[in-house]
């Protein structure tokens, strides 16, 4: 028990470089495997929180973006949606990297861009406000009729009528939607280290742990079902999370009608 | 050269795993409506399961994991006498007659493995997925229906495979062509196990070697090679989407659906 303390201490926080330095090489321990891989688990928070926070902005921007009336604003907004949604992350992952790669050999400014916890971000930025900006535009073009005109009987109008009525009404339509894309994002996070991102002095995320221990122990019936633990625990979090924002944003409703996001992942992205 | 080959061995992976996936995916779903309930409770695991964790550690815990129980069977029935561990430590340790491929077998048989093992992992991951998009279009289809059979006098398995099934597809439909699109999008993957696909040759490709030593008379090139990567996949997508549109609007040209009700007012 207290050496497993002691193995929490030093690997705990393995992941983003506070700890012991060297990684365990022999005699692997389950306490060990357990602590490792959550420590991991740091970085996948770290970039599915951060991507659907900044992503969110631009996914609202994109979604408006798509509908607008003006051609250039559109066709913009169309193809970002189209080049991000239509190919597949893991080569996005690759290209994303060499392209900083060769940018850096330019431009000293990018040279922050080849680690992961910047590139790797910003490639899954424009990944999921992709894949949101689309979700919303398909919730803009179901608001009710009857909302917009109420908008324009009340005298709103602009920005007034846009942050009043539209915009709460499109996140309340896709939510649900939105929760299931936000988990897609969290389990597409174990691709950046698998991809061309290089995992700086073993600081690594879940998964790459994970696929340490198999690989040195020869074992995949251990580290890959701690991995699937703990990442069902992730969706649970992040289904309550979303779930109380669901409520908060149809809080106007009468309780019974409140639309409960229910807990199925059958959604897909 | 070896580049439009690995062009090719994609597309025979979409070839083979598509229908598989949809075998996977049959079984899945009948297994999660059946009235007998440990084999709903499998069905209905099995989807939860791999639907709940990320696609990528599946596919790198099941090439192990398929490989060492294939070993391990091997094992059993052709080493009888073999009395050690097979796990000792951290080896996997079988006896040579069990190893797969045979040690002294030609480098096809090893790839044609390698690839057998890829694409049966692909076919239980997005057997999952294919299970839950036809429970789904299993449970659209109209109760009425069902009791209509039943009431014709035909048995549970009858009213199974001559209402029901043939009525899901185009509830399934929808569904299924987003798991197409999903499907294209995974196969860079196959680079993960181990396959030599696009993905390895364009790193190959691209990259120098040893500036002394360099087999090819550029630099850096990778970004220029997954750019025609993304822009591949771009069209592959978009040829599908084209084609699964057309085929939608064919099915659903006389269906009682919204859409159905929509095309007979535009004509």
């Amino acid at each position: 028990m207290s050496t497993c303390l002691q193995t929490i201490q030093d690997y705990g926080l393995r992941a983003v470089g506070i700890g012991e330095r060297l990684l365990p090489r022999e005699d692997f321990t389950l306490c060990q495997q357990f602590t490792l891989i959550g420590s991991g688990m740091i970085w996948n928070i770290y970039f599915g929180a951060m991507a659907l926070l900044f992503g969110f902005f631009l996914a609202t921007a994109l979604g408006v973006g798509k509908a607008s009336a003006n051609i250039w604003v559109r066709k913009s907004a169309e193809w970002f949606i189209f080049i991000f949604r239509g190919s597949p992350l893991f080569i996005q992952f690759f290209f994303g990297y060499f392209l900083f790669l060769t940018l850096k050999s330019q431009y000293s400014f990018f040279d922050p861009f080849t680690a992961a916890w910047l590139g790797a971000l910003i490639v899954l930025f424009c990944n999921t406000a992709a894949y949101a900006g689309e979700i919303f535009y398909g919730a803009l073009q179901s608001i009710p009729k009857g909302d917009l005109e109420a908008a324009d009987a009340y005298g709103l109008s602009g920005w007034a009528r846009f942050r009043r009525v539209i915009w709460p009404t499109m996140l309340r339509l896709a939510w649900p939607a939105y929760t299931n894309e936000a988990i897609f994002l969290f389990h597409s996070t174990t691709l950046v280290f698998l991809s061309g991102f290089p995992a700086w002095q073993q600081r690594g995320d879940a998964l790459y742990y994970a696929n340490y221990f198999a690989d040195k122990t020869f074992n995949p019936f251990v580290p890959y079902p701690i991995l699937a633990g703990y990442f069902i625990v992730l969706t649970l979090i992040v289904i309550s999370f979303f779930g109380v924002v669901n409520t908060r944003l149809n809080r106007h409703l009468p309780q019974a009608q409140h639309r409960k996001i229910r807990l199925r992942l059958n959604l897909i992205r | 050269m070896n580049l439009y080959w690995s062009v090719l061995t994609v597309l025979l992976l979409l070839g083979i795993t598509a229908p598989v996936a949809l075998g996977f995916g049959f079984l899945g779903a009948s297994a999660a409506r059946s009235a007998f309930a440990p084999l709903r409770w499998i069905g209905k695991t099995y989807i939860a399961i791999v639907r709940g964790v990320p696609d990528i550690a599946f596919f790198l815990f099941f090439v192990i994991a398929l490989d060492q129980a294939i070993e391990f069977l091997r094992h059993k029935t052709l080493c009888p006498d073999w009395t050690e561990p097979v796990r000792q430590g951290s080896d996997f340790v079988v006896c040579q007659a069990a190893k797969m491929p045979l040690g002294n077998s030609p480098q096809w048989v090893h790839e044609t493995y390698g690839f057998s093992i890829a694409v049966i992992t692909f076919a239980i991951v997005y057997g999952a997925f294919a299970a839950n998009v036809l429970f789904g279009a299993m449970r659209a289809v109209p109760h009425a229906q069902l009791e209509t059979a039943a009431a014709y006098g035909m048995s549970t398995r009858q009213t199974f495979w001559r209402v029901l099934v043939p009525q899901m597809w185009v509830f399934a439909l929808p569904g299924l062509s987003n798991l197409w699109m999903l499907l294209i999008k995974a196969t860079p993957l196959l680079f993960l196990l181990g396959v030599e696909d696009v993905v390895y040759w364009a790193r190959e490709l691209g990259g120098t070697k040893t500036p002394r030593f360099t087999d090819y008379p550029h630099g850096d090139w990778r970004m220029w090679y997954f750019l025609g990567l993304l822009v591949f996949y771009l069209c592959f997508t978009r040829v599908s989407e084209i084609v699964l549109d057309r085929l939608m609007s064919r099915l659903t040209h006389g269906q009682a659906t919204a859409a159905g009700e929509a095309q007979r007012k535009a004509a």
